[in-house]
């Protein structure tokens, strides 16, 4: 039984202080009689609506010492989150109805957050033939977004194809930009750093080319587009470029873009070894403000959990990737708020309702809404903390550990239910 | 001084004093008994994962000659090539009671971090990794401009001496200590390469050059160090063809003729004749290539001394 929650003297995105009342797992207007509540102070809590990360690696199934859905999941809860988007790449690759069906329905068994499971663009991410997008898009699953993240589609032809194919069902593709000739042996931003630590070089412009491309062949198929952990500030002035063209694209940044700079790699820690890699302030300062301006929609965490063995070797032989659930808000906030430079309305719109509509979710994304189940989160923006190695998540390639951090999450509400409370994990919503 | 990671790590004092220190080991090499006690009891462990015939034979012998016992491990071809990682290779290594690790890797940075995690305590030397650092070698280029630059060496630095490094210097590892030491000892260095394998943020503007005619007139170098061409940076469209490489960037007789009398051409080896260098500068009196090995000797022999003998540098 959904239950019955009044979230009193909670701040509102726009800075009203109201009681949130919860009855039968939506938001009401007033408390009905009759009907018992349980009440939450939440006395300077921030009330969001739940966040939605586009871009999570679940590792499930295939990888299951890494992450698995259930834990993913707890991650999630923690993080603030209510919906998440499983990557395809995994083992066997999310390219089949019946791979993104088992996905969805971990999800629910694991029910602490929404598990969306895109599917993959190509057969075994592999570039070639595209996948059965039909079949995923009307499964169970009811893939919108499809993605071979991890690889670029780099054939032209067939990311056109893609492109057209979603149309029918109102899908979307969202590029990993990485032109893959241009980024042999690529293992960290390329640049005056790069040539001095003598590692392989990741020229910018491998991801812009490809964002160009796209972009052109998004407005000659009339299609959509989203672009994955968006990371220099050339793609952030293409995509700007071409939103103000019309071009119908959304783009993503993850946390650690929004942060972190090369200068992390020079001790050769692994931890710090992501794709796209870290890049320079330069940089950083463009995200920031494409992610202000509204040229980028959306934080996402690509979250990427390595088992230890993966990071505890020299750079080269290293995986890439970190985990960011837990952490996103905090980056978020300090990027948005802390600095001055944004509002909650803000933070609201990239951490879940924009996620929710390039997903077409319409149960996410909505903020105190009548109609649908609560899915809410709520911040305490004055607390200060420090990430362990160890979180919810099975990984611990936290690049966050031991940073002291402002603003964490304290409650997620799922469905109605509390999946995340006073900083600790339910078993599932409602238990 | 704990590992010797970079040519970065040597400040220009320490540095003088390897190579015043290599001088006295090099002194030893003369002698008909050519050995010292004093690492007598320490173990040096020599562990190649990328092969490196002559850089392994120098390190052991340096390490024989100061009494030390060396053990060869030979990571590639062995069972361990694929699967066991660096961290259990090495920690294995320890466990027999290494005192000193001596690694060659081709990973960039993998010397760093053995010596910054916690996975061994030893000291460690960078032999060559990847496409970063291989600050012997630098050393010993170090040691043998400075021989051939002064009747007197020892004590002194290399300030006023011209330096041309000639070759991919993108992807070399001697490349890049050279550049650190030779600067730190106050050498002015110039490089020379096709603009594919030359990055301009190696060196100060104006040190970087693309022709190597243009590049021997302008600089009037003391030194040229020619680099050794990897076969596969042809494959990968560094530049077209051996032939055009050798007729642009390769030493040969009449770019010889334009070098000074006493200029010093150096070598890391092994060369490859008649691509970066043709037999006559090989073969030439202002070659110092036998010189360089030998040095090379003298100056592992003082990085060991120094990291095991216990004494403060």
């Amino acid at each position: 039984m959904p239950g019955n929650y009044i979230l009193s003297t909670a701040t509102t995105m726009s800075g009203d202080v109201l009681d949130v009342i919860i009855e039968g797992g939506k938001v009401v207007a007033g408390a009905s009689k009759g009907v018992q509540h349980e009440e939450i102070d939440c006395t300077g809590l921030v009330v969001l609506p739940g966040f939605v990360d586009l871009h999570t690696h679940l590792r499930e199934p295939g990888f299951e010492q890494s992450e698995t859905v259930a834990s993913g999941s707890r991650s999630a809860a923690a993080g603030g989150y209510t919906a998440i988007h499983a990557m395809a790449n995994t083992f066997p690759v999310a390219d089949t109805a019946g791979v993104v069906e088992q996905v969805a329905r971990l999800g629910v068994d694991a029910g602490l957050v929404f598990v969306q499971p895109i599917g993959a663009v190509t057969v075994g991410l592999r570039g070639e033939q595209l996948a059965e997008l039909g079949a995923m898009a009307q499964s169970k699953a009811r893939v919108r977004i499809f993605s071979d993240d991890g690889n670029c589609v780099h054939d032209p032809a067939l990311m056109r194809r893609a492109l057209e194919y979603v149309k029918a069902f109102g899908g979307v593709v969202a590029q990993h930009a990485q032109e893959p000739r241009l980024t042999v042996n690529a293992q960290m931003n390329e640049g005056p750093l790069a040539t001095k630590l003598g590692l392989g070089g990741w020229p910018a412009v491998a991801e812009e080319a490809i964002i160009a491309r796209d972009l052109m062949l998004t407005e000659l198929t009339g299609s959509r587009l989203h672009v994955c952990h968006v990371s220099t500030a050339g793609s952030v002035e293409l995509i700007r470029q071409a939103k103000t063209r019309g071009i119908n694209v959304t783009a993503e940044v993850t946390p650690h873009h929004l942060l972190m700079t090369e200068e992390l790699a020079a001790g050769y820690d692994p931890l710090y070894k992501v794709n796209p890699p870290l890049r320079t302030s330069t940089d950083v300062q463009a995200l920031r403000k494409g992610l202000i301006d509204g040229t980028i929609d959306v934080i996402a965490t690509d979250h990427a959990p390595h088992p230890k063995e993966s990071k505890d070797t020299d750079w080269t032989s290293a995986a890439f990737g970190m985990v960011g659930l837990e952490t996103a808000y905090s980056v978020a906030q300090h990027v948005l708020i802390d600095s001055g430079e944004s509002n909650f309305e803000r933070l609201g719109e990239v951490m879940s309702s924009n996620a929710s509509r390039i997903s077409g979710l319409d149960h996410q994304g909505r903020y105190l809404a009548p109609d649908v189940p609560a899915n809410l989160t709520l911040v305490d923006t004055k607390k200060s903390w420090t990430p362990e190695p160890q979180t919810q998540s099975m990984s611990e390639n936290n690049p966050y550990s031991g940073t002291a951090m402002r603003g964490r999450v304290r409650h997620t509400i799922y469905n109605g239910e509390f999946s995340y409370r006073d900083y600790s994990i339910m078993k599932k919503a409602g238990d | 001084m704990r590992h010797l990671l970079s040519a970065a790590d040597l400040d220009k004092d320490q540095a003088i004093r390897l190579l015043d220190l290599a001088e006295d080991m090099s002194d030893v090499n003369d002698r008909e008994i050519k050995k010292l006690p004093t690492l007598r009891g320490k173990t040096v462990v020599n562990l190649f994962f990328e092969d490196s015939t002559r850089t392994r034979i120098s390190f052991e012998l340096a390490a024989k000659r100061l009494s030390a016992d060396v053990i060869n491990f030979a990571a590639k071809g062995s069972s361990i090539s694929k699967g066991e990682s660096l961290k259990d290779t090495a920690q294995t290594l320890e466990a027999m009671g290494a005192d000193a690790i001596v690694l060659r890797h081709s990973s960039s940075g993998s010397a760093h971090r053995l010596a910054h995690t916690d996975w061994v305590g030893s000291a460690i030397v960078n032999a060559g990794d990847g496409s970063h650092e291989h600050p012997t070698q630098a050393l010993l280029d170090a040691m043998t401009i400075r021989q051939g630059s002064s009747d007197n060496a020892r004590g002194k630095d290399l300030s006023g001496i011209k330096v041309l490094i000639v070759g991919d210097l993108s992807h070399s590892r001697v490349a890049r200590s050279n550049l650190i030491l030779l600067t730190t000892l106050g050498a002015e260095v110039h490089v020379c390469g096709p603009a594919t394998l030359a990055p301009a943020s190696l060196v100060p503007a104006g040190q970087v050059h693309f022709l190597l005619d243009e590049a021997i007139k302008s600089v009037n170098p003391d030194v040229v160090m020619m680099l050794r061409v990897q076969q596969e940076r042809m494959s990968a469209s560094y530049f077209p063809t051996e032939r055009e490489y050798a007729r642009i960037w390769g030493l040969n007789k009449s770019r010889l003729a334009l070098l000074g009398e006493h200029t010093q051409i150096l070598h890391p080896g092994p060369m490859n004749r008649g691509l970066e260098i043709d037999a006559a500068s090989a073969d030439s009196k202002n070659s110092m290539v036998l010189n360089q090995v030998r040095n090379g000797v003298a100056v592992r022999m003082a990085v060991l001394f120094t990291l095991l003998s216990g004494e403060v540098n």
